[in-house]
């Protein structure tokens, strides 16, 4: 599975790499000089090799995969060498270039949608990429994309590439980018965040897609992601970027078994994982360096825990590791072995605040109680006589309930009726169907001052930071708006605003300031500090993380962890991050085309899931250890949520249910006929909306909520 | 550097570069609310504060002006002295005379008195007018929304200066308050149709939805939110307008309505100069200066509040 290579730049004589680059470099131009984006990177890949490039945003690895290409705007100024097949690509004129690009080396970007242009069809687009390279009449193309189409997993291509990209979901539009990168046999396929913006089904699908794809045509792949998990799975090896450079580089299991540098170390160490949920994260603290100033050193030492003075002042090359075949930037990359130096870990594992009584959850008083949660947009038609001619129903009859002190996450991919639901909760509105009670008041039995008044115990925390607080407000007034609603004096707002600040680990100083000047992790925990201000009771986080960098995103989620200990509050948490949700969630509601399918502890429904969603869910999801990443059988679903104006009779599930498709005809008519309930399982209050439900451990053994933790040694 | 010693505060905040290195207790820290701090923004904007003196020192001149004038020279806005019939500046009638010997000075402080109030008055009636109506109704939609653009829709086919022309007869001597009113109720309609359109991308974003789920009011969020986030196209709105109104009211004087003569304003006096502009160039030339002053100064005022509003246009500039 793993080639035994050389991983030095320079290959043995005679066996030049199929692909190589070499020192390159790019600089943008700024206000005050150049800033550097990349600085210095080598790598080298031979057929059918996948590296994955790993970095936060702003470490360059975007901007190295666009020069690559050649694709840079002219301000930028590149140097180095990128060598195909010996042939020297930089410098090249952009006539020459374009023959390259396209037919030998070939790109996937992040943005399927914004990467196909609108207004021609599918078909023609593919067709384009062929005619282009090969020179062959309309219609060989046309059937060579039709072909391609085929081969990429698009059902009915013949016809479906006469559609128009709109019409195509964010999975299909990635699989039609794949077509075009294959289309002309390239050497070299370089995929930039090929799954950042897809939901994990259709990720695993992607990726499954990428792998058949460089096997049917022996590319060298270069997959640049920020998800260390990606890279587990199907990377042969990889290159770990900060500050514009290669920090660390190797095979992928001995890397991600032993890093070196602290930086990786800190990466995965603040990853959450589906496998060891009680594991404590270690946030890698402060942000990244401004390129524009980079500190004289290592970029990484005002982050880093074990720097020693000579990190100050000068930058360590990236240099082989003795007695392997991998390279780490770092002064004490002989010390460091399997995340520890010298007996103590790089990362000292941060104590999980754990002293939470655990009185019984029956004894607890509900916060939220929902009961037939029914939410329905009708489809109008017509500008001045509007006419009703269908309706989506978005949730439909959806129960649970959160009781104090207790983290909820509902899971779901995009599209599934998640985010209407937290509207339709955070509205206070009464519902159309159904009953919504909050500390046990019905909402919909609510005056205009009974539901202000509830407001206090309901505050929210958006998924973007970016947009989810004022950029004209400074941050004081910014905390200090539900107060300031409330009527709360000033002088008592200023006090509080110190308070939160400190509460959630910033500084009375950042009051002062706008949201424009601080980071993502910061702003993020404005808006925690925000929605705390009204000492509410139940706090709805609506993918407070996903935003966020791996590093900052630990920091985040600790945080999260210790307000519920400290100020018991309950969360209800919404994710389509299975790891996140796994690592914060004490109950878990999984969420299929507006249905419940699955709603239990957490430890039940991860360790033992029962329907075939949640398993299909569990098993795309991709778990950061290359070992166990690698001998995991994933359920892959096909195609995509049903259109919600037109579902499947009984169960919603059935047209993807991998389940549904092995059962004999007799007991499938059971599930096209029965809309199945929810069914209590085995132990507990496990539930789940299947028929023929049946426990399936997905997860790789050892999943056991241990709070001790296991450290990063194995 | 070691690790703090509550993992839980590893904050990010280290390396953010605080104002003055300063991190004292957090009791010290004295949080300001926006309105201070937009004030010291714009007090740091050198032009801003230069445009705001020249401003003051319009004001002062358009208010105590003629009545300083007055004592060393003798001359008001309606004496004639038939010994100087359009003569040029000179020591006796510093910006010279008119045709019938009116002090061309006098009249360029009592027109500026006026237009300064007609311009700034229109200026802010409208744009206010366009903000409120603008956000509330791309802010609270449906009924409200429909009413009020059927009442903008209304107002844009209406022939503006045909109202203000019958309606600016009647009025005689006291109407110039009544057609500022006039030229701003005629000028805020498309400007409110901008607001509203901005507004409608506004009230979707996260933060209107955060104000709105932590309990703040509608006007609190149209007040406190939207109006400040659409500051740069109100301000320049404003700015405009008040040029604007004042060449308006130039127009409405020359056909006979809203100031007419003796009372003047610099735009009477430059529609009245201009025809003999190259024979006597004293009759508009200090009333145009002083129009082109005016406006200046409110645009360059009005950039620097827009700077001092804007938290990301300095970043911009500055560094």
């Amino acid at each position: 599975m793993i080639r035994q290579e050389p991983t030095t730049s320079r290959a043995p004589e005679g066996t030049a790499p199929l692909f190589e680059v070499r020192d390159l470099t790019v600089a943008f131009v700024g206000e005050s000089g150049p800033v550097p984006a990349v600085r210095g990177l080598s790598y080298a890949l031979s057929r059918g090799e996948v590296l994955g490039i790993v970095g936060e945003s702003g470490s360059g690895k975007s901007a190295s995969a666009l020069a690559v290409m050649g694709l840079l705007p002219s301000s930028a100024t590149v140097s180095g060498s990128v060598r195909l097949r010996g042939e020297e690509l930089l410098g090249l004129s952009d006539r020459r270039l374009a023959r390259i690009r396209g037919s030998r080396i070939a790109m996937v970007f992040q943005d399927p949608l914004s990467a196909l242009t609108p207004v021609h069809r599918i078909g023609d687009q593919v067709a384009e990429a062929v005619r282009i390279h090969q020179g062959v009449s309309a219609a060989a193309a046309h059937d060579r994309a039709v072909e391609l189409l085929d081969a990429v997993g698009i059902p009915n291509a013949a016809q479906r590439a006469r559609a128009y990209p709109h019409e195509f979901s964010g999975g299909m539009r990635q699989r039609v980018m794949i077509a075009m990168a294959i289309a002309n046999d390239p050497d070299v396929l370089i995929a930039d965040e090929p799954t950042t913006a897809l939901d994990v089904t259709v990720q695993a699908q992607v990726l499954a897609l990428l792998e058949t794809a460089r096997r049917m045509t022996g590319a060298a792949t270069v997959v640049i992601t920020h998800d260390l998990a990606v890279v587990a799975g199907i990377a042969d090896r990889i290159v770990v970027m900060y500050a514009g450079k290669a920090v660390e580089s190797g095979p992928v299991v001995p890397v991600y078994a032993d890093p070196r540098m602290p930086y990786t170390i800190g990466l995965l160490g603040s990853v959450p994982r589906l496998d060891r949920p009680g594991r404590p994260l270690t946030p890698i603290e402060g942000a990244p360096p401004d390129l524009a100033r980079l500190p004289q050193g290592c970029p990484f030492v005002s982050r880093c825990p074990v720097n020693v003075p000579v990190c100050r002042t000068i930058e360590p090359a990236l240099e082989p590791v003795a007695r392997s075949d991998r390279r780490a930037a770092c002064h004490r990359r002989g010390e460091i072995a399997f995340g520890r130096i010298g007996g103590a870990p790089v990362f000292p594992l941060p104590e999980i605040a754990s002293a939470r009584e655990e009185s019984p959850r029956d004894g607890r008083p509900a916060v939220l109680e929902v009961r037939q949660l029914v939410k329905r947009h009708p489809i109008t038609t017509g500008v001045v006589l509007r006419r009703r001619i269908g309706t989506i129903t978005a949730v439909d009859g959806i129960s649970f309930d959160i009781r104090e002190g207790e983290a909820l996450g509902l899971v779901g991919e995009s599209g599934c009726g998640k985010t209407t639901t937290v509207m339709q909760l955070l509205e206070l509105a009464a519902p159309e169907e159904g009953r919504v009670s909050m500390l046990g008041r019905d909402i919909a039995s609510l005056s205009r001052d009974g539901r202000k008044h509830l407001r206090r115990e309901v505050q929210v925390v958006f998924q973007d930071p970016f947009a989810s607080l004022d950029p004209r407000l400074p941050v004081g007034d910014i905390i200090a708006e539900p107060l300031r609603a409330f009527g709360v004096s000033l002088d008592r707002r200023h006090g509080r605003v110190r308070d939160l600040l400190d509460l959630v680990g910033l500084s009375a100083e950042h009051a002062n300031r706008y949201p424009a000047d601080l980071s993502g992790g910061q702003r993020q925990r404005i808006g925690i500090a925000r929605a705390l201000a009204l000492e509410p009771r139940l706090l709805v986080l609506d993918e407070p993380v996903s935003a966020l960098d791996v590093s900052i995103q630990a920091g985040v989620l600790n945080l999260l962890e210790h307000l519920k200990v400290h100020l018991g509050l309950a969360y209800l948490f919404v994710g389509h991050d299975l790891s996140v949700v796994r690592h914060v969630a004490d109950r878990v509601a999984v969420m299929y085309a507006g249905r419940l399918v699955e709603v239990g502890d957490a430890d039940e429904v991860f360790g033992h899931p029962t329907h075939p969603y949640t398993q299909a869910l569990l098993s795309a999801v991709p778990i950061p250890e290359p070992g166990t990443e690698r001998q995991r059988t994933r359920i892959l679903l096909d195609g995509d949520l049903p259109d919600p104006a037109d579902l499947p009779s009984g169960c919603r599930f059935r047209s993807r249910c991998p389940l549904f498709a092995r059962l004999p005809p007799e007991r499938r008519r059971r599930c096209s006929d029965v809309d199945p309930p929810l069914e209590p399982r085995s132990t507990g209050d496990h539930q789940s909306a299947c028929h023929w439900a049946r426990d399936n451990p997905i997860l790789p053994a050892g999943a056991g909520r241990s709070r001790t933790g296991r450290s990063d040694t194995d | 550097m070691s690790l703090p010693t509550d993992p839980f505060l590893a904050a990010d905040h280290r390396l953010v570069p605080s104002a003055g290195g300063r991190t004292g207790a957090p009791e010290d820290v004295v949080v300001l609310g926006r309105r201070r701090l937009v004030l010291a923004r714009l007090r740091r904007n050198r032009a801003a504060m230069a445009a705001l003196v020249v401003l003051v020192l319009l004001v002062v001149a358009a208010v105590l002006g003629p009545v300083t004038y007055r004592w060393i020279t003798g001359w008001g806005y309606i004496g004639q002295d038939r010994t100087a019939l359009l003569q040029p500046p000179s020591a006796e009638h510093w910006f010279g005379t008119t045709l019938i010997g009116v002090d061309v000075f006098a009249q360029t402080l009592r027109g500026l008195q006026k237009s300064l109030l007609i311009g700034f008055l229109a200026a802010v009636i409208s744009t206010g007018l366009a903000a409120v109506v603008g956000a509330f109704a791309g802010y609270l939609g449906g009924w409200v929304d429909r009413g009020l653009m059927w009442l903008v829709d209304l107002l844009l086919v209406i022939p503006a200066f045909l109202v203000v022309a019958v309606l600016g007869r009647g009025l005689g001597e006291a109407g110039w308050p009544v057609l500022t009113l006039l030229i701003a109720l005629f000028a805020w309609m498309i400007t409110a149709r901008i607001v509203r359109g901005t507004t409608l991308s506004l009230r979707e974003r996260e933060f209107v939805l955060a104000a709105r789920f932590s309990g703040v009011s509608v006007p609190g969020i149209v007040f406190r939110h939207l109006i400040p986030n659409m500051s740069s196209l109100l301000i320049i709105d404003a700015t405009i307008t008040v040029a604007t109104a004042i060449i308006a009211e130039s127009g409405l004087s020359y056909f006979g309505f809203g100031v007419r003569p003796p009372d003047v304003s610099l735009g009477s006096m430059i529609a009245v100069g201009t025809p003999s502009a190259f024979t006597s160039p004293w009759l508009f030339m200090f009333a145009g200066g002083l129009l082109v002053l005016t406006t200046l100064a409110v645009s360059v005022l009005g950039d620097g509040l827009r700077d001092a509003l804007d938290p990301g246009s300095t970043r911009r500039a500055g560094r």
